[in-house]
């Protein structure tokens, strides 16, 4: 079963990711059964029957804004944010702004190309679920690279994990 | 300056064990060259031709003579005995093995350096005024400021993977000497109405392929305010910035492509969230980081030392010296000396081991232990006494460090180029070296004056040619190495960017073209007019007849 650290730990996890191909319309599409991840466009397409529906969540990829989904969050339990590479950090901001200006409360999903050196920053940005891609990383790397959670102790800027700067957190020696 | 505290030492310290574990997994084979270049670079860690090449941040060009002393160690252990001072005021090893990188990163945090987001597309080193807390025309000390942004920046993780690279300066006085018109964010200190600290914000300047003038964004920022008001426009950035297009990733293009009144309007549209937060500054932490930049302990000293003035009186190359390379200083008996890596023999910006220390002994004995590096690619002793100045001058002259001409012609800034750099067209020090020797006399220097000349080896103008006076940039002919000549570029208050003349040059006419251009001024100048000031009043017609001659100009114009 595919893999995901929660919270810290690595789990297993049956979500599905759905991909649409360019020939399948959102509208038309029936949904599979079990956990599942849908893109934008069929969220948007289904959200009348699906919203509120604790095994879907939706997905987002980089160029996609959040603000779409502002309206929708109440119904939302999980949402997914795409790397498409590891260097494109735009789902940094849209985690951050899920959490902060929208205060979304349900999980947060980095997918796609994620990888261990990044986990600590997506952690600070707000997410709580870190899925690499699967084949990644050995079930032994994995737990390894939960190390990388824990890079840095004390880190100076507030960001959602640690919503406070250093020097409101702590009363440095001058 | 500043010293670290626990937490800041513990950051450093996570970062080097964090970096040898990175490195150690690129090794065996557990990191892809795609996924170590980027780590590498936020580490400062470029592959170059010959060796991998390692950029150590030097926060707004601010040394201890400890931290000097271990530079030179560095270059010694595990360089070829010299290091580099860098057009952004940080310092660079050319040949260091990547599997000692983590060694000397560990040694440089013993000293409270690294090399964090010295490159790659994050925040990078935020840069200032070489001149902070000594120069007359400072109203605002820059480096509690730049501290401050410092720590916001390091491993700030919104940040960490922008569209591209993004460069801060800040200024706080009358002159301009941190470029900040060609930063992606530029800061200018001042105080509102009622005597109030804040600043000025630029936004969207830059050099590279396509430079731009940064545009103003609003005139007045309150302090408190200054963190949360540069995580909009990062925030904005790092949303809508181009990624499909390395050339059209800088904010300067998302600025343009939005115009200034529509990006300030979604900038100030997303600092309504953020404004008041927690980032918000507190008057506490400012004073404490404020408080490690306090006035040193300087002497009661009449203004004018008479021995010094004796001195230029007695020995004609102390005074030459004293003229271009001493500059003043706002207490009295106090001179700022400008240290020139612009010895002819050299590559502009290099210094060997052997100076390193002896700079950082001189630092120990007159200048409070401090030095700083210039985005000329130049060192200072920002607080000499004037009775100290002929002891600085002998030691220096005796290592090469007293060229007598800051300022001047030879004084160039030039990027490391085709000798070290893989992007380069051509090489920039040969050209450097060549215009160095062919103005090597000093009272002809004198007589032409403050005078700009940069050089970058290709467009992506690490050698800042855009804002020379003069500028030369590499081209590449049919895989040939070229150089084109702009005039009429400037840094500063005036920030302008050059124009280019005309066709290209092979290296070996780049002497005789830039005497060409030095002629035209000298016979076209108006009493008291620098070079750049003849320039802006003639245009460059003059200077293209003088250049390339009548017939050729008339060519041009009648093809055109
Ligand atoms: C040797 C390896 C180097 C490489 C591969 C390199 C690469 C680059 C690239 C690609 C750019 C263009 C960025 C852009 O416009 O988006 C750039 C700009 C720049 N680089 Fe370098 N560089 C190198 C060394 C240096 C050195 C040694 C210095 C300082 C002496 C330097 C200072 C700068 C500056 C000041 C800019 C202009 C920044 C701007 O556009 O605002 N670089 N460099
Ligand atoms: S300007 Fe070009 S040649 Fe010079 S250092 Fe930069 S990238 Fe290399």
């Amino acid at each position: 079963m595919p893999k995901l650290i929660k919270n810290g730990q690595v789990i297993d996890d049956a979500a599905q990711i759905l991909v649409l191909d360019e020939t399948q319309a959102p509208e038309a599409l029936t949904l599979p059964e079990g956990p599942l991840f849908v893109p934008l466009a069929v969220w948007q397409a289904h959200k009348g029957q699906i919203s509120g529906r604790a095994s879907v969540g939706v997905w987002l990829d980089s160029h996609e804004n959040v603000d779409e989904i502002a309206d929708d969050l109440e119904g939302i339990t999980a949402i997914a944010l795409n790397f498409p590479k590891f260097t494109d950090g735009r789902a940094y901001s849209a985690a951050a702004l899920l959490r902060s200006r929208y205060g979304f409360k349900g999980e947060i999903r980095a997918i796609g190309d994620v990888l261990r050196d990044q986990f600590f920053f997506m952690q600070r940005c707000g997410f709580d679920a870190i899925q690499p891609k699967a084949g990644k990383y050995s079930d032994a790397q994995l737990e390894e690279a939960l190390a990388s959670l824990k890079d840095f102790s004390t880190p100076y800027q507030a960001a959602i994990d640690q919503p406070e700067p250093l020097f409101r957190r702590t009363q440095r020696a001058a | 300056m500043y010293r670290y505290d626990p937490y800041d030492q513990k950051i450093v310290d996570e970062r080097v064990a964090q970096f040898r574990d990175q490195t150690r997994r690129y090794l065996a084979g557990e990191l892809t060259d795609d996924e170590f270049r980027p780590l590498r670079l936020q580490n400062g860690l470029y592959i170059q031709r010959h060796a991998p090449m390692l950029r150590v941040a030097v926060p707004y060009g601010l040394l201890s003579s400890t931290q000097v002393r271990k530079l030179a160690h560095i270059a010694r252990t595990h360089d070829k005995g010299y290091a580099h001072v860098t057009t952004r005021q940080n310092f660079q090893f050319n040949w260091p093995e990547l599997k000692v990188v983590p060694e000397i990163l560990a040694e440089l945090a013993t000293v409270e350096m690294h090399a964090i987001q010295t490159s790659g597309a994050c925040i990078r080193n935020i840069t200032s005024d070489p001149f902070a807390g000594v120069a007359g025309d400072e109203y605002i000390d820059p480096r509690p400021w730049c501290e401050v942004l410092r720590q916001w920046s390091t491993f700030h993780p919104e940040f960490a993977f922008l569209p591209r690279k993004f460069k801060i300066a800040v200024n706080g006085a009358g002159q301009d000497r941190a470029v900040i018109q060609c930063h992606d964010i530029g800061l200018e200190l001042k105080r509102d109405a009622a005597g109030e600290i804040g600043f000025r914000v630029l936004v969207g300047g830059g050099m590279g392929r396509t430079p731009i003038i940064g545009e103003e964004i609003t005139d007045f920022v309150p302090w408190q305010h200054i963190i949360t008001y540069c995580e909009a426009i990062l925030r904005v950035y790092n949303r809508y910035g181009r990624r499909d297009n390395l050339y059209k990733a800088r904010i300067k293009i998302l600025v343009k492509a939005l115009g200034i009144a529509e990006f300030k309007r979604q900038v100030e549209a997303e600092w309504e969230f953020g404004k008041n937060g927690p980032n918000t500054l507190t008057e506490a932490e400012v004073a404490r980081v404020a408080g490690h930049f306090t006035t040193p302990a300087y002497e009661t000293l009449p203004a004018e030392d008479a021995g010094y003035a004796a001195q230029r009186s007695a020995n004609p190359a102390f005074a030459a010296w004293a003229r271009r390379n001493v500059l003043a200083h706002k207490v009295p008996g106090y001179a700022i000396v400008v240290l020139s890596l612009k010895d002819p023999k050299r590559a502009p910006g290099d210094i060997t081991a052997e100076q390193l220390d002896l700079v950082a002994d001189w630092a120990d004995a007159y200048s409070f232990g401090e030095i700083r590096a210039t985005h000329e690619q130049n060192l200072v002793l920002a607080d000499v006494r004037q009775s100290d100045l002929f002891a600085v001058w002998e030691k220096a002259r005796a290592t090469g460090l007293a060229t007598p001409t800051f300022g001047l012609l030879t004084d160039i800034i030039c990027c490391p180029g085709g000798d070290f750099c893989a992007l380069a067209n051509a090489k920039s020090i040969p050209i450097a070296n060549a215009i160095q020797a062919r103005f090597d006399d000093l009272d002809h220097l004198y007589d032409i004056g403050d005078i700009e000349l940069n050089i970058s080896g290709c467009m992506n103008s690490c050698g800042h040619h855009h804002v020379g006076h003069i500028g030369i940039l590499g081209v590449d002919k049919n895989g040939e190495e070229w150089y084109q000549v702009s005039l009429g570029g400037s840094q500063g208050n005036n920030t302008s960017i050059g124009k280019v003349i005309g066709r290209s040059f092979a290296a070996a006419e780049m002497p005789d073209v830039i005497s060409k251009i030095i002629d035209v001024y000298l016979a076209q100048r108006q009493a008291g007019e620098r070079f750049i000031e003849t320039v802006r009043r003639t245009g460059l017609d003059p200077f293209k007849l003088g250049v390339y001659g009548e017939a050729a100009v008339k060519e041009r114009k009648h093809n055109a």
